[in-house]
């Protein structure tokens, strides 16, 4: 009975790593070489920084999108919930000016402020998914709406904007760095190698990935499956609410605009990163490579003027097609 | 008679991996021809072959005495031969008659005839003596009716050559009976029939002739009359087989499990029974009596009300955790979708169930391969690849697989519902021996089965339900088929369908 055993046991687990999921990293690999070769100032600290700066709020919010795709789920709200957050964090920044003042108080109660509302929004997407078991894409194109016009109606149409000594108070998270790196980039960094680690070695990783794989065996095998879906919208609730903190201090004020098709790109990229669209299995590095690849290529188009920039949708668009091509192509020749 | 559809050293690879080794088949018309095998020896293949699925690396194929090459399965369906698969291929949402005519639908100028395509409909399937309406969507019936659409369909399509791979692996006794019947109308029409199944019996009662395969290669082809079981069982083995069951252990006498007053709405109503320690108790029944409804509302699966104690603690009801924790899991029916994730690997679905066991903020790989390598070892689970997915694993080892990951959960108490669904004899002696050990090792296991011999071979006591309530007790030398069939139906009674 112990014939098969010998030959097998004690070997490794091995880390295969396929063409197929190689693919997005050396299309960043070719875009940035692309980009140097145009134009000497691509590879400059500043621009460098910029563009990173600039994928901060998207990566960080893709980061959790990664995790709600992986479990089977959707959400298309969190564009309109970037603003209704940055929209909530301004005012309530604002009101508390007379009790707080001017100073470390106020930003880490206008963070603490956002995150919850990032909490409560992901909070009420979830239990409207999970708990009453209402399609997630129905649920988060509704509140999709709900958000972005409660924006709209908080900031009266106009735009809600941050006391101005406060704004110069809070710049600096967006501005300044540690070690000559910008803030937003540390907490992305942070961001993505904290989810790259829940999703390949935590029990919550491998659960969304078996949930999103096939719910009925999950919760045939003890998972929670209603309680890890859960989790999945109020994680992203919450990383929406830590790019808002990152992204208030950059334009001090928020708009029925703010944040709009930030959902699309957010899932693009996550898409681009090898991620299976209707779940059962996530790559949060690979989703981290998507973010990079969708701002270089506006990079490079405002870099050098070979293609108009206002093509930038389209070449999005093309690329997150391919990405979809490439990894069918790479399932049907396993 | 010259054969309708003829394989004639037939070879297959996949890769390097040569899993045909000249397959000689050969059916003529109004003939049922079994092809028996294990698990992986090459049945499937055969049969897709046939069917025109996949095309033959060596070897032809003849058809009406003529070679032929089937370019893709249309073309096979358009020469007449037409294969049922285990997992059926009808839209769920559609209604029977939208299935029937789907791809072929009867036009009238620019629209559909649905009257016409209606009473085509009814005429079929009363030509199978199946009596549903043909406006009922696929997903509203019961398997056994879907599997009359199925071969419905293969009717409407007129089927020379109708393939069928294990078509009573889901049906109980009864249902089976029709379904043999229906052959042998198909048979007298005509057409000619392959025909696959782990039921050894049916074969004996419906084949013309046998075929067996082992390890892709073509053992024998014989008349099925004068083959006995048995034989077939060691020819497809390739060994002598000593008795099936293992010799049943007696349990002792204090109470594990207690189950009290339980009902699951619409299913089973004020279930109790008891099971001790080291006790196989079995669970019997006709499809639709509601054992597994019962097993799933016990451990959380199904909202149920009543009382269950282990070691004479009442379990938080409605939440599998609770159970799994308390020592009481439950090993579903369904392997394919609830009990394994086919598209992950091994060991992703070996510590699934009790992944808390390896960690609870970061998951110990390295115990989980260990495991891995010690559930490889102790269930004899024959893997190509520590690295494959699980649905690449044949249905014997996946059942193996889906064992490893319950007991990796250290249960007290394991309710295994259908132990062998589809499994071949060989494995199906191994599980025997599993379940058999597991009962010495002072573990308590209930056994929900719809094959009456495997209730019988393995129990000491059995428990049998009947339209969602327990109809009786038995035990010892009590433990007949007649006993369990009157009970299950209902004694005196002649019509005990509930299915």
């Amino acid at each position: 009975m112990t014939d098969t055993a010998a030959q097998t046991s004690g070997a490794p687990a091995k880390r295969r790593i396929s063409l197929h999921a190689l693919g997005p990293v050396l299309a960043l690999v070719a875009l940035i070489i692309l980009g140097a070769s145009l134009n000497g100032n691509f590879l400059s600290a500043g621009n460098v920084t910029n563009v990173l700066a600039r994928s901060a709020f998207i990566g960080i919010i893709a980061v959790g999108m990664t995790f709600v795709i992986t479990a089977g789920g959707i959400d298309l709200s969190v564009g309109s919930m970037a603003a209704f957050v940055a929209g909530v964090m301004i005012m309530a920044m604002n009101a508390m000016i007379p009790v707080l003042g001017i100073g470390v108080p106020l930003i880490i109660a206008g963070m603490a402020v956002a995150l919850l509302a990032g909490i409560a929004a992901g909070l009420v997407n979830g239990f409207l998914i999970s708990k009453i078991g209402i399609e997630a894409f129905i649920v988060t194109l509704g509140s999709m709406g709900i958000y972005r016009s409660l924006t709209t109606w908080l900031a009266d149409g106009g735009t809600l904007s941050l006391n101005y000594e406060a704004r110069s108070f809070y710049r600096p998270v967006y501005y300044d760095g540690f070690l000559g790196i910008a803030w937003p980039i540390i907490v992305f960094a942070l961001v993505a190698i904290l989810g790259e680690l829940a999703m390949r070695k935590t029990p919550f990783g491998r659960h969304c990935a078996a949930l999103g794989a096939n719910e009925q065996v999950a919760k045939y095998s003890a998972v929670k499956v209603d309680r890890v879906r859960m989790a999945t919208y109020v994680l992203l609730g919450a990383l929406v609410g830590l790019a808002t903190i990152m992204y208030v201090p950059r334009l001090g004020s928020a708009s029925g605009s703010t944040g709009v098709l930030w959902e699309l790109e957010a899932i693009a990229a996550v898409i681009i990163g090898g991620t299976v669209l209707k779940g059962g299995s996530g790559r949060v590095w690979g989703t981290v490579v998507g973010v990079l690849i969708l701002s270089l290529i506006d990079n490079i188009l405002n870099l050098a003027s070979i293609v108009s920039p206002y093509l930038n949708g389209a070449i999005q668009g093309v690329i997150v097609i391919l990405a979809v091509v490439l990894q069918r192509e790479g399932k049907s020749a396993d | 008679m010259t054969p309708i559809l003829e394989a004639r050293g037939v070879t297959r690879s996949f890769g390097p991996i040569q899993v045909l080794h000249g397959v000689d088949f050969s059916l003529v018309p109004g003939e049922v021809h079994a092809l028996i095998g294990e698990n992986g020896a090459g049945k499937s293949t055969t049969m897709k072959v046939l069917g025109g699925y996949l095309s033959p690396t060596s070897g032809e194929l003849l058809l009406d005495g003529k070679p032929v090459r089937f370019a893709d399965q249309r073309e096979a369906e358009a020469a007449g031969i037409l294969m049922i698969h285990q997992e059926f291929n009808l839209a769920m949402q559609l209604t029977v008659e939208e299935n029937l005519f789907l791809g072929r639908e009867r036009r009238r100028g620019l629209f559909m005839d649905q009257k016409a395509m209606r009473a085509e409909a009814r005429e079929l399937l009363a030509r199978l003596d199946c009596h549903i309406d043909p406006r009922t969507r696929i997903r509203d019936m019961s398997v056994p009716n879907r599997q009359m659409v199925e071969i419905a369909r293969a009717l409407g399509r007129k089927a020379r050559v109708l393939i069928m791979d294990e078509p009573t692996a889901v049906l109980t006794g009864r249902e089976t009976d029709v379904l043999l019947g229906q052959i042998e109308r198909l048979k007298a029409q005509g057409t000619a029939i392959l025909y696959t199944s782990h039921k050894l019996d049916e074969i004996g009662r419906i084949a013309d002739r046998v075929t067996v395969l082992r390890d892709g290669a073509h053992i024998t082809t014989r008349p099925a009359e004068g083959f006995s079981e048995h034989a077939m069982a060691e020819t497809m083995v390739g060994r002598e087989l000593s008795d099936l069951f293992p010799a049943k252990a007696q349990g002792a006498e204090d109470i594990v499990l207690d189950v009290r007053g339980l009902s699951v709405p619409g299913k089973v109503s004020d279930a109790s029974f008891t099971l001790r320690r080291g006790e196989v108790l079995g669970f019997a029944g006709l499809v639709g009596a509601g054992r597994t409804e019962l097993m799933e509302g016990l451990v959380g699966l199904r909202p149920a009300t009543g009382e269950v104690r282990v070691n004479g603690m009442p379990i938080k009801p409605g939440s599998v955790l609770a159970a799994r924790e308390a020592g009481l899991v439950y090993l579903t029916e369904d392997r394919k979708e609830k009990g394994l994730l086919l598209g992950k690997s091994l060991t992703e679905n070996l510590t699934l169930l009790a992944l808390d066991r390896f960690g609870k903020l970061r998951i110990d790989k390295r115990g989980e391969d260990a495991a891995l390598t010690r559930a490889i070892s102790d269930f004899d689970i024959r893997v190509k690849d520590r690295a494959m997915v699980a649905g690449a694993l044949s249905g014997g080892n996946q059942q193996k697989l889906l064992l490893a990951k319950t007991m990796l959960a250290e249960p007290q108490i394991v309710i295994i519902d259908e132990p062998t669904r589809g499994i071949d004899i060989g494995t199906k002696q191994q599980i025997y021996e599993f379940i058999a050990a597991l009962a010495a090792e002072g573990k308590s296991v209930i056994v929900v089965s719809s094959e009456l011999p495997e209730v019988i071979g393995l129990a000491s006591r059995v428990v049998v339900m009947g339209r969602g309530h327990i109809a009786g007790e038995l035990t010892g030398d009590q433990i007949t088929e007649d006993a369990i069939l009157r009970r299950a139906m209902g004694v005196g009674e002649l019509t005990g369908e509930t299915a």
